[in-house]
């Protein structure tokens, strides 16, 4: 098994009923409870607050942001256990975000004992 | 934890009430943005977090953290509820007061204080049951139109008017002053009438969206039940039949989606305890001199709830009663309900007869179930042509599927000479 991270981008959604908004989160929590109970479930993670701060260059120039486009800001990031990539791309196909314009960005934990 | 059936659509209609409280009724629109902004949050750390051990709370908390930043930002730049004037400019004030207004008991009053605003002079009565589906119950535009049948875009407009004219109110009802709310109170009860009413004989296919339209004025009744000054003969009558009404929701509709008349409900199905509890509503309902349709309409619903079978119900009180509400409150509906009281004690041709003396009956010209009443009549006196034409033509008018596979099989019915009854109620 290998790790690998989920990184939820966009998927915020237009303005919607609080019932529709509510069946999402199900459709959350039922994807995660199935990850869970296979076993692929290492952590949940943390959501990110879209506004931050971003240092940068020697200067240690700081600026607000990232300001990135919201289909394109991460929102959240959880950790994985999968056979390898591929199994792990798979799995991440019920992920509720990608019925909503979201994507999920999945990439592998380096391995430090090669 | 998973959040309670229908959390969000609630809490919606209290983070509404709090905020439009403290943002004055004409930012309507703001306060409504607030909300979404902390439903948005509330899916973004849920979604991955879980739901929290108190979400109710959690919304609570976060959308009150949005109001003080909107009064932060923007109270050079709007005014808000001018009750609360200059304690919401000072920083000294501010955060107690917003506290203050959002504690619990404060909400409630803030619900029932909505609930009376909706129910505007000004707005016709099916856009102070939009609006208070809207704003109270959280229901979406696309949500109330599918429940009344009615387009996205006829309904966008009706609410947006209503919002104009709430909006243009200038203050909220004030709920404290006995004179107002007793004057207001026949509307709201008007309003909660007609949304249980929707709910239980409304157009709408989805039988869930009609039994939550039920639920729904269910639980503004209880609210209003809740205020001394809402405790009143009438709102218990109300009470009671929404409660006598709703315990027979279970047996309306058989597991594969069927419409089920009266007469052939599994009566072990009606919910006993709603029974025991509209009839308690009934008893306070009998206090005072005012008899309302509501009491009527309440006194004839546990004449059927406390009959075994069709054969044993009271059907000779009812038509008094139905006699009564005709009097206090005429309408075909009502007399076509009696009529077909009536051809229960005294056989279908009286009933008949009686249908046949509806006097504005050109107003149930598109309610399917006056054709298949007739229908109904014929097929019991043995004239199947006669019932199958009728029965055919109610089938034209049938508003969903549900009602077009009830009447097909009344129109098998007429082929095989079955005469089983059926009583639309």
């Amino acid at each position: 098994m290998s790790e690998f991270t989920y990184l939820y981008r966009g998927g915020r959604d237009t303005p919607v009923s609080p019932e529709q908004r509510q069946k999402q989160l199900q459709k959350w929590a039922a994807w995660f409870k199935e990850l869970g109970a296979n076993g692929h479930l290492k952590e949940l993670g943390h959501p990110l607050e879209s506004a931050g701060m971003v240092v940068k260059g020697s200067q240690k120039i700081v600026t607000d942001g990232p300001y990135a486009e919201a289909k394109d800001l991460v929102g959240g990031f959880s950790l994985i256990e999968a056979k390898d990539l591929a199994h792990a791309a798979e799995i991440s196909k019920g992920c509720p975000i990608l019925k909503v314009g979201g994507s999920v960005e999945v990439r592998p934990v380096m391995q430090l004992n090669m | 934890m998973q959040p309670g059936d229908h959390l969000f659509r609630h809490e919606s209609g209290r983070m509404v009430a709090a905020l439009m409280r403290i943002f004055g009724v004409h930012n309507l629109a703001l306060a409504e943005d607030v909300v979404q902004d902390a439903f948005c949050r509330a899916l973004e750390v849920w979604r991955i977090r879980g739901v929290p051990e108190n979400p109710s709370a959690w919304l609570m908390a976060t959308a009150k953290n949005g109001a003080l930043d909107v009064l932060r930002r923007q109270r050079t730049a709007r005014t808000f509820a001018p009750e609360l004037g200059r304690l919401l400019q000072s920083e000294w004030t501010l955060a107690p007061v917003v506290e203050e207004l959002f504690a619990a008991n404060a909400i409630k009053d803030d619900l029932l204080r909505m609930m009376f605003s909706c129910c505007h002079p000004r707005l016709p009565e099916a856009a102070q049951v939009a609006l208070v589906l809207h704003i109270l119950c959280g229901f979406s535009v696309d949500e109330i139109a599918s429940a009344f049948v009615t387009s996205h875009a006829a309904t966008q407009k009706r609410l947006t008017r209503a919002k104009k004219v709430l909006a243009g109110s200038e203050r909220l009802f004030d709920i404290t002053a006995l004179a107002d709310f007793s004057a207001r109170l026949p509307a709201v009860h008007r309003a909660l009438y007609l949304l249980f009413n929707e709910g239980y004989h409304g157009a709408s296919t989805e039988r869930a969206v009609r039994v939550e339209l039920c639920r729904e004025a269910m639980r503004l009744t209880a609210l209003l039940l809740e205020h001394p000054f809402g405790t009143t003969p009438v709102t218990y009558a109300l009470a009671a039949l929404m409660c006598l009404g709703g315990a027979r929701l279970p047996a309306r509709v058989d597991a594969s989606g069927n419409l089920i008349s009266l007469f052939d409900q599994d009566r072990s199905r009606w919910d006993q305890e709603l029974i025991a509890e509209g009839l308690k509503f009934l008893e306070l309902s009998a206090a005072g001199s005012e008899l309302t349709p509501y009491h009527l309409e309440a006194a004839i619903a546990p004449i059927h709830a406390c009959a075994r079978h069709t054969e044993d119900t009271d059907w000779q009180t009812i038509v008094s009663l139905y006699d009564r509400l005709t009097t206090i409150r005429p309408s075909p509906i009502v007399a076509l309900n009696r009529a077909i009281a009536v051809a229960q004690t005294e056989g279908p041709e009286r009933g008949l007869e009686e249908i046949r003396s509806i006097t504005d009956c050109d107003r149930l010209a598109a309610y399917p179930f006056y054709s298949a009443a007739v229908g109904e009549l014929e097929l019991r006196r043995g004239r199947h042509d006669t019932a199958r034409e009728h029965f055919r033509a109610a089938l034209a008018l049938a508003r969903n599927p549900m009602e077009c596979r009830f009447l097909d099989r009344r129109l098998g019915a007429c082929e095989r000479g079955y005469t089983q009854r059926a009583y639309y109620e």
